[in-house]
C-alpha cells in the first residue's frame, strides 16, 4: 500500500528557510543547508523548496543553495520559484531536485507545463496553486479563485477548472495552499482540497494551515490528499511548541493514517563521509 | 570506479549525491570514453522510456554500455525508467526497449491515482546480495506511471501493490533494477548503494 507523505516546506530567502503568515512578515528560522540535513535526519518523506523572491526580483533560482540541500537529502526533493523555461528547469534538476515546482508563472504561460512534461516527464511537474475562498460569481463558480505572486494577485480563474486544465497540460501532482489557512495552525481547508482531490487523477498535495497532527490527518483523510505539506508545525518560532517528524508520524499512525515506517537503525548509511 | 550514465532526461545528479555520502568513487559517464574503466555502471532514470532511449542513442552510449553490461558482464544498476528500458517493448509510445530482458512495461490502470507517487512498501520473493541487508517488506520511494512484467517469473525480486502487484525488483545475472528511486528512499536506498557497489555481479 501507498503510504501518505509528509512534506517539509522551505520558503527560502538568502539561502534561509523562513517561516511567513498568509504569505507575509516573513521570519527567520534557520539555514536551508542545515534545516534539510536535519530533517533528514529525522526521517522526513520528502522536501520542497521554494526560492520566494526569485520572481518578485527577476532572477534565476538559487541554485547554490539548491545544490547544498540536494546533498544532504536522499529522500525526494522538490524546488519552485523563478523557473521560466525548459532551459530553467533542466538548471534545476541538474542541481539535484527531482521536481520542479510551477506557480505563478504556469498561469502567465501554461503551456510551460506542458512542455515541461514532454522534456522531464509529467512526474517531474508540480503545478502549485494559491486558492483563496471568495463569493462565488459566473467566473468563479467554486467559491474559490486562484492568486499568484505571493497571493496578491487575483486572477479572476476558477481553482478547479485551472487544477483540471493543470492536470490535462500534463501536471504530475497539485498542490493547493489555501491563502486563507497559510501559516494560522489552524488546519487545512478542507474543503477546496477535497474538491480539488475529486477533480483530478494525479495526487493532490494539501497545503497551508496545519497546526496540529489531527490537521494533517484530516487533510489526508476527508481532504482527499496524498500529501500534506508542513511548516509551522516543524519550526514555525511563532508557535509555542514545535512537533519532530516521528512525533507527527506516531501521532498519525494512532490517527490511523498509514505512514513510512521508521527506520530504526538509520544513519549508518549517510552517517559515513560526514 | 562506478559510472554513473549521464543523458539529459535522467536525474544523474542526485546518484552522484548519495554515491559520494556513501565515500563511493564514481563518475558521470556521458560519452563511451568514459565506460572502458569502470567496475560498475548505474542507468538512472526519470521522466519518459522514449527521450531516455533517444538520449541514449544521441550519446552514442547504447553499443559500448551492452559490451560492457552484456558481454563482459559488469555489474549494472537501473533506476526507474532504467529498469523499463531493459524490457523488449512499452505501452508508453509504443516505444522498443533494449530487450535485454525479456518482458514488456504496462500503464497502470486509471483506478488509482496516476502517476503513483510516494513511498510503498517492496516485499522480496527471493534473496540476492545486493537486497540481502534490507528489511522485508522496505520501504521505497516510487515514481511511476508504467510497471514492468517481466516475462521470466524468476526474474522477479521484489514486488509492491499499486491496484495491481507489480514487480519492483528485477535482477538476472549481472542485471538488476528497481522501478523505486534507490537514491531517494533513505537510509534504506543508501543500504542499496552500497550493496551494489560490493557486489561482484554473482547471482548468489
Amino acid at each position: 500500500m501507498l503510504t501518505k507523505r509528509l512534506i517539509a516546506c522551505f520558503d527560502v530567502i538568502d539561502g534561509r528557510v523562513t517561516k511567513a503568515q498568509q504569505f507575509q512578515d516573513n521570519i527567520d528560522v534557520a539555514p536551508a543547508t542545515e534545516l534539510g540535513a536535519r530533517l533528514y535526519d529525522d526521517q522526513i518523506d520528502e522536501i520542497v523548496f521554494y526560492d520566494i523572491m526569485a520572481s518578485a526580483q527577476k532572477r534565476k533560482i538559487d541554485l547554490e543553495t539548491v545544490r547544498g540541500v540536494a546533498e544532504h537529502v536522499f529522500v525526494p526533493f522538490t524546488v519552485g520559484g523563478g523557473v521560466r523555461s525548459v532551459e530553467d528547469m533542466y538548471e534545476v534538476l541538474k542541481a539535484g531536485a527531482e521536481k520542479i515546482s510551477i506557480d505563478s508563472m504556469a498561469v502567465r504561460q501554461p503551456d510551460i507545463i506542458r512542455q515541461g512534461a514532454e522534456a522531464f516527464g509529467r512526474q517531474c511537474i508540480v503545478l502549485s496553486t494559491q486558492v483563496k475562498r471568495v463569493e462565488p460569481r459566473a467566473e468563479i463558480p467554486s467559491g474559490y479563485e486562484v492568486f499568484i505572486d505571493g497571493a496578491r494577485v487575483a486572477t479572476g480563474m476558477d481553482a478547479l477548472e485551472w487544477v483540471r486544465r493543470g492536470e490535462d497540460l500534463g501536471a504530475g501532482e497539485i498542490v493547493v495552499n489555501s491563502i486563507d489557512k497559510d501559516g494560522t495552525a489552524s488546519g487545512y481547508d478542507l474543503e477546496i482540497t477535497r474538491a480539488v482531490a475529486d477533480a483530478v487523477n494525479v495526487p493532490v498535495i494539501a497545503s497551508g494551515g496545519a497546526g496540529t497532527p489531527e490537521h494533517i490527518a484530516d487533510g489526508l483523510t476527508a481532504g482527499g490528499a496524498s500529501a500534506a505539506i508542513i511548516s509551522s508545525i516543524l519550526y514555525s518560532p511563532r508557535l509555542d511548541r514545535n512537533l519532530g517528524v516521528r512525533e507527527l508520524k506516531d501521532a498519525l499512525g494512532t490517527l490511523g493514517v498509514l505512514m513510512r515506517p521508521w527506520v530504526e537503525d538509520a544513519g549508518g548509511e549517510a552517517g559515513i563521509g560526514r | 570506479m562506478i559510472g554513473v550514465i549521464d543523458y539529459r532526461a535522467g536525474n544523474a545528479p542526485s546518484v552522484m549525491y548519495a554515491l559520494h555520502r556513501l565515500g563511493l568513487d564514481a563518475r558521470l559517464v556521458a560519452e563511451p570514453a568514459g565506460l572502458v574503466d569502470v567496475d560498475h555502471v548505474i542507468l538512472p532514470g526519470v521522466g519518459a522510456a522514449r527521450a531516455t532511449l533517444v538520449s541514449l542513442s544521441d550519446s552514442e552510449l547504447l553499443e559500448p554500455l551492452q559490451a560492457r553490461v552484456i558481454a563482459d558482464g559488469m555489474p549494472f544498476l537501473g533506476i526507474c525508467i532504467g529498469m523499463q528500458v531493459l524490457f523488449e517493448r512499452s505501452e508508453e509510445g509504443s516505444v522498443d526497449g533494449l530487450g535485454w530482458l525479456d518482458g514488456e512495461v504496462r500503464r497502470f490502470p486509471d483506478s488509482n491515482r496516476v502517476p503513483q507517487i510516494g513511498w510503498n512498501a517492496v516485499r522480496f520473493t527471493r534473496t540476492h546480495p545486493v537486497t540481502a541487508d534490507l528489511p522485508d517488506p522496505t520501504h521505497c520511494y516510487f515514481v511511476n506511471s508504467y510497471y514492468s512484467v517481466p516475462a521470466s517469473p524468476e526474474d522477479v525480486l521484489g514486488v509492491t501493490d499499486y491496484g495491481v502487484e507489480f514487480c519492483s525488483v528485477v535482477a538476472r545475472d549481472n542485471l538488476i533494477a528497481t522501478q523505486f528511486h534507490a537514491e531517494k528512499s533513505g537510509e534504506l536506498g543508501l543500504r542499496l548503494l552500497r550493496a551494489f557497489a560490493a557486489w561482484d555481479g554473482a547471482a548468489c
